[in-house]
């Protein structure tokens, strides 16, 4: 299944052109910097605006086109605003119940009790939507949404106004869901963290335009796009957590191109988690070093090179597949003679739990 | 008894009138309400400036018109005649036109405010949610803008019952039809009958001071909900 849309919003002195198709599963990030269209893009699919000539299905299900404009409130989908806009008029349960009653009973697949646990939002029912705080709400609007039994989920900056550790909390309920209850999340952000985090796949946006659409271990390492070249160029790996080294207190995770070793993880074995390896953190050798403190060093191909800066570069690896970014200096790349095809060992100062 | 049964008829015509205009006006200013808090059309203002009209004009004015209009010579008056009825002028029935036109902006302004003030936004929630327009007025306007239902049915109210000058050009003064309280009062200071005078004064007094109180109260609370 596919959402496929396309939509060209001309507003004053500012022209929204969009046309992509992209798998409906996992989460997909609109990413872009603020102001370059992403809100108005989510508005039409969702069918808040409507945009004349707009074209957008979903699967088999024709949302829009030239002759179809398909309310809001037929379509199958779920919006999480910016700010939670619980109803102040309603109890937490009364926001929670308010889409659900509005669905077919036979259309009601979502377990309400099971949700509300996943986004632990249980204890919080009998509550007025005024006595919440910041987290709490927006976790309340997530069930909500989901209550609906939704098709499809899209999220505009959900995270926006709150602290970090909230952050990370309600990505993690994100996260959760998603993989619980299978259903597809349009994710926008401006924020390369919030992204890194919860992604599979991305459009890249830049003033009114899609620029790249991409797994995202492939888009955060591309050397043509802006991503690669800015201060926290990084990749995303997806690792499996395959033993515990109780000794050292060390846990150790697989990904097709080597193992790492981290600070003992709470995880259980098998357990999938997201590392990210920022490019400042890679240095490269040509051999492979022994009387080093660093553990984390795989074998790697370099793929390309490009210039970052008058003293850097950037250099792409590909780590048995898995791409990989590494800034150096020119002057080092100049003395390890890197070529593409030249075989290093990547060695990791650091790596970055983010889910 | 104070009041004269000419007084408490007078009263009861009044309360007729405030209510009956009230409800008409609720049912007919709240679409109208709805569609100017969120039309962008160009000449809104002209409309608003049309429906605020009966804030500034004298009550004469709007009487001398609605005498002219609903009488046996008016359009409306004609009109009446030959669908086999009779003129609207000196009848209850022209009283509550004439009221329910002098009270609108009472009625329309606070419904206006209240919808302006409830936003797109839970709207725009309550489409995600499935809610089909109806739907979505009936389950997050309305209670969103309860605040506002209640002001504008009280100021409804309360204005007509101090109407004088529309009722005095079209109403006939008909005791148990359209003698209402206001008349009833300067008939008689004309006939210097102070004493019931101050009795249905006070009563009009103490009557409108409690539902203004309500309002109040009320605007207080739709504050505090949005502070």
């Amino acid at each position: 299944m596919n959402i496929a849309a396309r939509f060209r919003i001309q507003r004053d002195n500012f022209l929204l052109d969009a046309d992509f198709s992209i798998p409906a599963q996992g989460v997909s990030a609109l990413f872009g910097p603020s102001g370059c269209g992403k809100t108005s893009l989510l508005r039409a699919i969702a069918g808040l605006d409507h945009v004349p000539h707009g074209r957008l299905s979903i699967g088999d299900t024709n949302w829009q086109s030239d002759k179809v404009f398909v309310p809001t409130h037929q379509r199958e989908l779920g919006y999480v605003f910016q700010e939670a806009s619980l109803f102040p008029h309603l109890d937490v349960q009364g926001n929670i119940e308010y889409g659900l009653k509005r669905v077919p009973a036979a259309q009601r697949k979502l377990s309400v009790g099971r949700l509300c646990d996943l986004l632990d939002v249980s204890s919080l029912l009998r509550r007025k939507v005024s006595t919440l705080s910041g987290g709490e709400r927006q976790r309340v609007a997530i069930a909500r949404t989901l209550a609906a039994n939704p098709k499809v989920i899209l999220m505009d900056e959900p995270l926006a106004g709150l602290d970090q550790e909230r952050k990370l909390e309600i990505l993690d309920c994100i996260l959760a869901v998603q993989r619980e209850f299978r259903i597809p999340i349009l994710y926008v952000s401006h924020s390369r963290d919030e992204v890194s985090r919860v992604a599979d796949f991305m459009l890249l946006m830049a003033t009114g335009r899609i620029i790249a659409q991409g797994d995202v271990h492939e888009l955060f390492s591309r050397l043509e796009l802006p991503l690669a070249h800015d201060n926290e160029a990084a990749v995303v790996i997806d690792a499996i957590v395959s033993n515990h080294d109780e000794e050292y207190s060390l846990s150790e995770l697989i990904f097709p191109g080597g193992s790492f070793m981290l600070p003992r993880l709470p995880q259980a074995i098998g357990a999938r988690v997201r590392l990210q390896l920022a490019a400042r953190d890679i240095s490269l050798t040509r051999e492979l070093q022994s009387g080093t403190s660093i553990l984390n060093i795989f074998p790697a191909i370099v793929e390309a090179i490009a210039p970052a800066g008058p003293a850097q570069v950037i250099v792409r690896l590909s780590a048995a597949g898995v791409p990989l970014l590494a800034r150096i200096t020119r002057k080092s790349s100049t003395r390890l003679d890197l070529q593409p095809g030249s075989v290093v060992y990547a060695q990791a100062k650091s790596v970055a739990l983010l889910s | 008894m104070i009041l004269s049964v000419e007084d408490l008829s007078a009263l009861a015509v009044t309360l007729k009138l405030a209510a009956l205009t009230t409800l008409i006006l609720l049912v007919v200013t709240t679409p109208l309400a709805w569609w100017m808090a969120r039309t962008h059309w160009r000449y809104r203002y002209m409309l608003e400036a049309v429906v605020a009209l009966p804030l500034v004009l004298p009550p004469t004015v709007l009487g001398f018109y609605l005498l002219v209009m609903l009488g046996s010579n008016g359009p409306i008056g004609k009109l009446m005649i030959a669908v086999g009825g009779q003129p609207l002028a000196f009848t209850f029935a022209g009283l509550v036109i004439g009221s329910v036109i002098y009270s609108l902006p009472f009625v329309l302004q606070p419904l206006q405010n209240a919808f302006a003030a409830v936003g797109p936004r839970p709207l725009e929630v309550a489409a995600t949610l499935r809610a089909a327009p109806l739907d979505r007025f009936l389950s997050v306007v309305v209670p969103l803008a309860r605040p506002g239902f209640v002001t504008a049915a009280v100021l409804g109210f309360a204005h007509t019952l101090g109407e004088f000058g529309v009722v005095l050009m079209i109403g006939g003064n008909i005791p148990g039809q359209t003698r209402v309280a206001s008349i009833a009062i300067f008939d008689h200071v004309e006939n210097m009958d102070y004493l019931h005078a101050h009795w249905l004064s006070g009563i009009l007094i103490g009557f409108s001071f409690m539902l203004l109180a309500v309002v109040y109260r009320f605007n207080r609370k739709l504050r505090l909900l949005q502070s």
